[in-house]
């Protein structure tokens, strides 16, 4: 059974309504600041230089035709980056390669001028004398024992990462069971493709202390981050600040520090003047990180019910040349494997193998597409063989509140059953077929209470009021457009008995933000949401404090709404809180209202063998699709679609209808369009032409049912939703398919050459019979 | 190469010397500093630099700045009233849902704008087919949809 709501009978002003996104009207008007739009006096440009090759030795670096080029300050090679300085959790990643490069996005060299154009041509002048070695493309070949190694340093091209659970006994629960289904799935590269490309300005100040404007969902981070390069620079006891502008999209991108941003600052240093880099298109597409390909091998059983008794899956991954938190997908891979249904038998393996490719990064959902589109489309498999219902296999199986995962992850609010429901209610999955049309269903469960993979989870707030009744708070928080604004000032006024419009909400500026491990893993509304209420439940004690003393009445008689504090009861006795706010500063021994927090939620660290609890809480959807799949030319449209959400509950439904949607949209591009096509570690598709995104023409109905279970650790019973939408789309899509025309497609995307292909592989192998 | 060129922005009658070589794009953002027009491409791929030149949406990157001598240019800087209050479209796109990391937004607005100066009763293909080539990623386009739709319904004025 689902918590009962506390709440029920508590009349919200603020929380759950559908209230615009506060900085919406600036970018609607074009006053909002992107990276793109800031320039500071005495700006340089700044521009990378990127290897011609995927896997060469650089014999020679000639730079001295760019130094000579007037309006050029400086040309850096690998030579001029300190030892020290590397990027990413592995530490394999030089922000400028030096000797050798080890795929085509290396950067060789950068240049800082007076403007783009010039820096441009000082690229065009660099001379590089390349000899090209053997380059491994596909992650299981480089796991052989004669492939060239990627880096030799590191002896084999597999990483030591430790992604290997067994819980259970999952070789004995595959004899038991009743039906087994074995099957290789494979997933794309896809990336972010936020509007907004990348930038950083970096500049120091006459103590070389480093402030850098950037794109980032990881402020704090990204300081610890520029810190450490600083240290290599030989640049100790510095201070950096991190300057956050409006950011034109996220999506996980911005979840690490990349080459531009340790490049401009060490431009910025060379030239003693700010430095901007800024991407273009085509740089966006090659340069930037993307969404991590998988090969997937799975088992799963069930017995003559339908009860799940194992699931063994297996994974090799594309980590490509250098390590970011692609590598570190697997462990989201592991909430689903172990937790999407009950199943008590489970192993999961996952290899991080070197090759000549592009790296991956975070991306909405973190793995959990990729495991979640072999477990479901196998689940439906299983369902078929066993005889049983796809939506009954789902429901017997279904998670439910209490339940302790085998990887310790405890389910407090659930709303899977509701999800299937809703989904139901839209299409008779089971029910009666048409020709070429069908219909498809996947769950999905995802962290929804934010997720313990850093030291702390936390985020801190700071809350002061000034002495018009008005507010600013800072936030470790960031709003890269899914809204946490919004949500921050929703329960901040929600709280304080405000008006959003009375809440000013920063979250951009490491000076004044308190610390957060970043906009990753839908935790910001569950998060950050808990540090804003913890700070405005700290202010709200001492304004009733006041109020007792002012109004004469006993604090717990004391209500605050409409921006005045009133005693219940007495509608006489009443006082706005701008004056109660002056009364308390102007009197002697006056006062500021002003209070801090830092909610750091308790959930765990995986420990051994990954077992924890990693969420406080976790969200549960389930997507509903009817497609129709032309058999001449292979075509997959998608006549309707339903996305049902159990969301704790919605701060704010309109933003989170968004999120759902562009989720969901994304979600499609992974499953039918979306590729980073490459040729030997070449990417052949960076344009928007060539790489396939969903347009408005081919925009779809969603339906976006929300299920609120009302979590008790969550900020007015919420969870997370920031990612959910996107995870279990793939696959919904895929059984739909299956259901329409008889053909599984195990790699994605699953484009119409692919379901021509199946189709003429069945005609044949029926003809055959 | 430079040359004097005289056109309407937002109703503003200007002169300026460019470049024979300059984009609209360029010499609006970059040399006029409206920054409302954004650079999501440069390959007139995504959208996001909208404008209308004589009440045709066009990609100002990849219109040259020394075509619009004589024309009337609107930009997203030129929608809301000089008191503040937004153009129905804006108001619409605020209002429901339209706008996420709002990169995409002016080019949006820009085109829906073309799209219904010319069409004010257009229907729901209608408008999708005319912002097929502007890009979003964070709103899978379903609440951008409905904002135009809204500020269609709303004949041009705010409620």
């Amino acid at each position: 059974m689902n918590n009962l709501n506390p709440d029920t009978n508590r009349e919200f002003s603020v929380v759950g309504k559908r209230i615009p996104k506060l900085d919406a009207a600036q970018k609607a008007m074009g006053r909002a600041e992107y990276i793109q739009d800031i320039k500071l006096p005495g700006m340089l440009f700044g521009k990378i230089l990127y290897s011609k090759h995927a896997h060469a030795d650089i014999v020679k670096i000639d730079t001295s035709k760019a130094r000579a080029l007037a309006g050029v300050h400086a040309v850096l090679t690998g030579e001029d980056v300190p030892k020290k300085m590397k990027m990413g959790f592995y530490k394999d990643n030089p922000p400028i390669k030096k000797g050798k490069v080890c795929s085509f996005r290396d950067e060789v060299a950068a240049v800082a001028a007076i403007s783009p154009e010039i820096a441009k041509k000082a690229l065009d002048l660099i001379e590089i004398e390349y000899e090209e070695l053997p380059g491994i493309f596909d992650p299981e070949k480089a796991m052989e024992k004669d492939s060239p190694l990627v880096h030799e340093y590191h002896k084999s091209n597999v990483l030591n990462l430790p992604w290997k659970l067994h819980y259970g006994d999952v070789e004995k629960a595959e004899k038991e069971s009743d039906f087994v289904v074995e099957e290789k799935f494979t997933t794309q590269w896809v990336t972010h493709c936020c509007l907004g490309t990348s930038g950083a300005i970096a500049l120091f100040d006459s103590n070389d202390n480093l402030t850098i404007h950037t794109n980032t969902q990881i402020p704090s981070l990204a300081q610890k981050d520029f810190l450490e390069s600083l240290k290599a620079m030989g640049l100790v006891n510095k201070r950096v600040r991190v300057i956050k502008p409006i950011i034109g999209g996220g999506f996980g991108s911005k979840l690490d520090t990349y080459a531009y941003e340790h490049i401009s600052i060490l431009l910025a240093y060379a030239c003693r003047k700010p430095v901007k880099i800024m991407f273009d298109r085509v740089e966006e597409f090659k340069a930037t990180s993307t969404r991590q390909p998988t090969v997937i091998y799975i088992k799963q059983g069930c017995d003559k019910n339908g009860k799940l008794t194992f699931r063994d899956m297996r994974m090799v991954l594309d980590n490509g040349a250098y390590t970011s938190w692609g590598a570190t997908t697997p462990s989201v891979m592991m909430m689903p494997i172990t937790s999407l249904y009950r199943v008590d038998n489970v192993r999961f393996n996952a290899k991080c193998v070197y090759t000549n490719n592009t790296y991956s990064q975070a991306m909405r959902g973190y793995g959990n597409p990729q495991a979640t589109f072999a477990i479901e489309s196998t689940l439906d498999m299983l369902a078929e063989k066993a005889g049983i219902g796809r939506v009954d296999i789902r429901r017997i199986n279904r998670n439910q509140p209490g339940d302790i995962t085998p990887q310790g992850f405890k389910i407090t609010s659930c709303g899977i059953s509701e999800c299937i429901d809703e989904v139901e209610k839209e299409f008779a999955i089971d029910g009666p077929k048409e020709k070429g049309i069908g219909t498809g269903i996947a769950s999905l469960i995802h962290v929804g209470g934010g997720a313990r993979i850093y030291k702390s989870d936390g985020c801190g707030a700071i809350l002061k009021m000034d002495d018009y009744g008005k507010v600013d708070i800072f936030t470790g928080g960031t709003d890269m457009g899914q809204g946490l604004d919004n949500i921050t000032a929703q329960i901040v006024a929600e709280e304080l008995g405000l008006y959003v419009e009375d809440i000013n909400v920063v979250h951009t500026d490491t000076d004044v933000c308190p610390w957060d491990v970043g906009a990753h893993a839908s935790r910001s509304t569950f998060v950050a949401g808990n540090a804003a209420l913890g700070a405005a439940k700290k202010v709200k004690e001492t304004i009733l404090e006041y109020g007792s003393k002012f109004l004469d009445a006993d604090p717990e008689d004391l209500v605050l709404r409409d921006r005045a504090i009133f005693v219940s009861g007495d509608p006489e006795k009443s006082m706005p809180i701008d004056k109660l706010l002056r009364k308390a500063h102007f009197s002697p021994q006056g006062k500021m209202l002003m209070a801090d927090f830092f909610y750091d939620p308790d959930n765990e660290n995986m420990g051994k063998e990954f077992k924890g609890n990693m969420s406080v809480t976790y969200a549960f959807g389930a997507h509903g699709v009817k497609v129709k799949v032309d058999e001449e030319t292979g075509k997959v449209q998608v006549l309707d679609y339903v996305a049902a959400h159990d969301v704790g509950r919605a701060i704010n439904p309109l933003l989170l209808e968004g999120q759902v949607y562009g989720g969901v949209v994304m979600g499609l591009g992974y499953a039918l369009t979306e590729e980073v096509v490459t040729r030997n570690g070449q990417n052949m598709n960076a344009n928007f032409r060539d790489y396939k995104l969903f347009t408005a023409k081919d925009a779809i109905k969603i339906k976006a049912p929300v299920v609120e279970t009302y979590d008790e650790y969550g900020p007015f019973g919420a969870k997370g939703i920031g990612e959910p939408g996107c995870v279990p789309t793939a696959p919904a899509i895929a059984n739909a398919i299956y259901d329409a025309v008889g053909v599984r497609i195990f790699d994605l995307p699953i484009t119409p050459e692919k379901v021509l292909a199946a189709l003429k592989e069945k005609k044949s192998a029926t003809t055959e019979i | 190469m430079t040359t004097n060129i005289s056109f309407l922005l937002n109703g503003d009658k200007i002169s300026y010397e460019i470049k024979d070589h300059w984009t609209l794009l360029h010499l609006l953002r970059e040399e006029m500093g409206l920054i409302g027009t954004k650079e999501g491409c440069g390959n007139g791929e995504c959208g996001a630099c909208t404008v209308i030149v004589d009440k045709l949406a066009v990609n100002s990157c990849l219109y040259l700045a020394i075509d619009v001598d004589g024309a009337s240019i609107e930009t997203i800087e030129g929608l809301a009233s000089t008191n503040g209050t937004l153009h129905p479209l804006q108001q619409s796109f605020v209002d429901k849902g339209g706008i996420q990391c709002g990169f995409c937004s002016p080019g949006m607005i820009m085109s829906s704008k073309a799209l219904l100066d010319e069409n004010p009763r257009a229907n729901h293909e209608q408008i999708k087919h005319a912002l097929a080539g502007n890009i979003c990623r964070c709103t899978g386009y379903v609440q951008i949809l409905e904002s135009v739709e809204a500020a269609r319904d709303k004949g041009g004025q705010n409620e």
